[in-house]
């Protein structure tokens, strides 16, 4: 199955969003802004506070990541996905504010995939532990704010077919969710 | 010199420069986090053949190709370089000279963490209370005292996707076997795609509160190829891969047949009102490296 190319230089457009499936493999191309735990704290408190924010997060996708430093010559060291549910409580804030997508790995359930459906938002999935092959599809980084937080800081990251796998689409459907009872199912 | 005070003459006192023990930890901690252990490397290869999952298979053959590009390109297989774990069998007749032991792994592990190009991923304050960054502790150091003059370092960069899942419960003994079984599979299962699959999953029985979840830690570093030398754990062990990989999560959780690649036992004698049993679970790229100085 061909994976789908996402033109994500503005972010996740209304009719991408609309037609990726839970399971559908995709491959983005444009930039996202990256997220982790103490970033994504700081954001969700300048939005609830109704400050001015460092970035634009209109239609924005969010990559939760924490890169490794660069070697001499590379863009940017290790960079795979970290556990997205670790970040869902400060999901609600993020995506009143605009964000349409995020990229992580793992699984979210119940309470944790419902800001995704109160806001439309879609959850993507890359593979965790794949930071050097990853960093391959990463052509441009930079500190947009927060730099103080090191790895933790907002990167602006420009990808180039980056791979992930849509988790939980705009219809409901949760993939691992739905994986899992089928897997489980048959017989071993 | 001995100076054994009258004594009979004892084996000799060996010195050993903690500059020594700083220089190994320093190329421990690169190396691990370069190079996947070759035990792992090969059972992921192995299991493409098994999984019956074609998106599993996609998933398991970029995760083979990760580790060759992180191998010859000499980068971090995974941004997580994740808590640096030092396991130590420190024989009785070591002397160390030249500072603090533990300092000289603390700075091992910066030293190598800055040569590297790895993430700094410890937090000094884990309250983060503190407006500070807090202590800088960054390695957890478990030293077992054995006999003879020699030092064996299992060194393991513990990423906390798998770490964070993993899970210990106090069970009585009327619990029995079962009890073990119950916690591993539904460790894994509430892990799920979080825990980076095909893992790892170490189990400790027995002890003290600490005893178990020390064991399940050695446990996940025991390389995989490697069956409990006890002919009923070692069934124990092959029953418990059967369980887990009959859940379905498959590699990153995206269904199939590859859930974890091993599961290894560690039992200590515990008291009779007790079992405690704790799960320790390692990502498909659970870093570790061995030397003896």
């Amino acid at each position: 199955m061909a994976a789908i190319a996402i033109d994500c230089r503005e972010g996740l457009s209304e009719a991408d969003a609309d037609r990726l499936r839970a399971g559908d493999s995709v491959e983005l191309t444009g930039r996202v802004i990256s997220l982790r735990d103490a970033s994504a704290a700081r954001l969700a408190r300048a939005i609830e506070a109704g400050e001015p924010l460092p970035v634009s997060l209109t239609q924005q996708i969010l990559y939760a990541v924490g890169p490794s430093p660069p070697k001499p010559g590379q863009v940017i060291g290790s960079a795979g996905p970290t556990t997205t549910a670790r970040m869902v409580r400060y999901m609600p804030s993020l995506f009143r504010a605009g964000v349409r997508a995020i990229i992580g790995k793992g699984e979210l359930h119940g309470d944790e995939v419902a800001p995704f459906l109160t806001h439309r938002a879609v959850y993507f999935a890359s593979i965790g532990g794949l930071g050097a092959l990853l960093a391959k599809q990463i052509t441009a980084a930079s500190v947009v704010a927060y730099e103080d937080l090191g790895a933790e800081a907002l990167y602006a990251l420009d990808i180039v077919t980056f791979p992930s796998v849509v988790i939980i689409d705009r219809h409901g459907d949760n993939f691992h969710e739905r994986v899992r009872a089928e897997w489980a199912a048959r017989k071993f | 010199m001995n100076d054994r005070r009258g004594g009979p003459p004892g084996p000799a006192i060996r010195e050993i420069d903690v500059a020594t023990l700083r220089e190994t930890i320093a190329r421990l901690i690169v190396e691990a986090n370069y190079n996947i252990p070759p035990d792992i490397l090969h059972a992921l290869r192995e299991s493409i053949q098994c999984e019956e999952s074609e998106l599993g298979r996609r998933t398991l053959e970029q995760l083979v190709r990760n580790y060759e590009i992180a191998a010859a390109e000499r980068l971090p297989v995974c941004q997580d370089s994740g808590v640096a774990v030092v396991m130590m069998e420190v024989g009785q007749d070591v002397h160390w000279t030249g500072g603090s032991m533990q300092e000289a792994i603390f700075e091992g592990v910066r030293e190598g963490t800055r040569a590297g190009y790895l993430r700094w991923s410890v937090t000094g304050d884990p309250t983060r209370m503190l407006k500070t960054a807090g202590g800088d502790a960054p390695a957890v150091i478990h030293v077992d005292i054995v006999p003879g003059a020699a030092v064996k370092i299992t060194f393991a960069s513990k990423g906390f996707g798998a770490e964070n899942m993993s899970a210990l419960r106090m069970f009585v003994p009327a619990d029995g076997v079962e009890a073990i079984r119950s916690l591993v599979v539904d460790t894994v299962d509430r892990a799920g795609a979080n825990a980076c699959p095909p893992v790892i999953v170490g189990v400790g029985v027995g002890g003290t509160f600490e005893t178990a979840a020390l064991l399940a830690k050695k446990a996940v570093l025991r390389p995989i190829d490697i069956r409990h030398p006890r002919a009923d754990l070692c069934e124990l062990e092959r029953a418990l891969l059967d369980d887990v990989n009959a859940l379905g999560v498959g590699p990153q959780g995206l269904g199939g047949r590859i859930t974890a690649l091993a599961v290894n036992v560690e039992v200590y004698p515990t008291h009779i009102a007790g079992l405690p049993v704790a799960v320790n679970l390692g990502c498909h790229s659970t870093r570790r490296l061995s030397t003896t100085i």
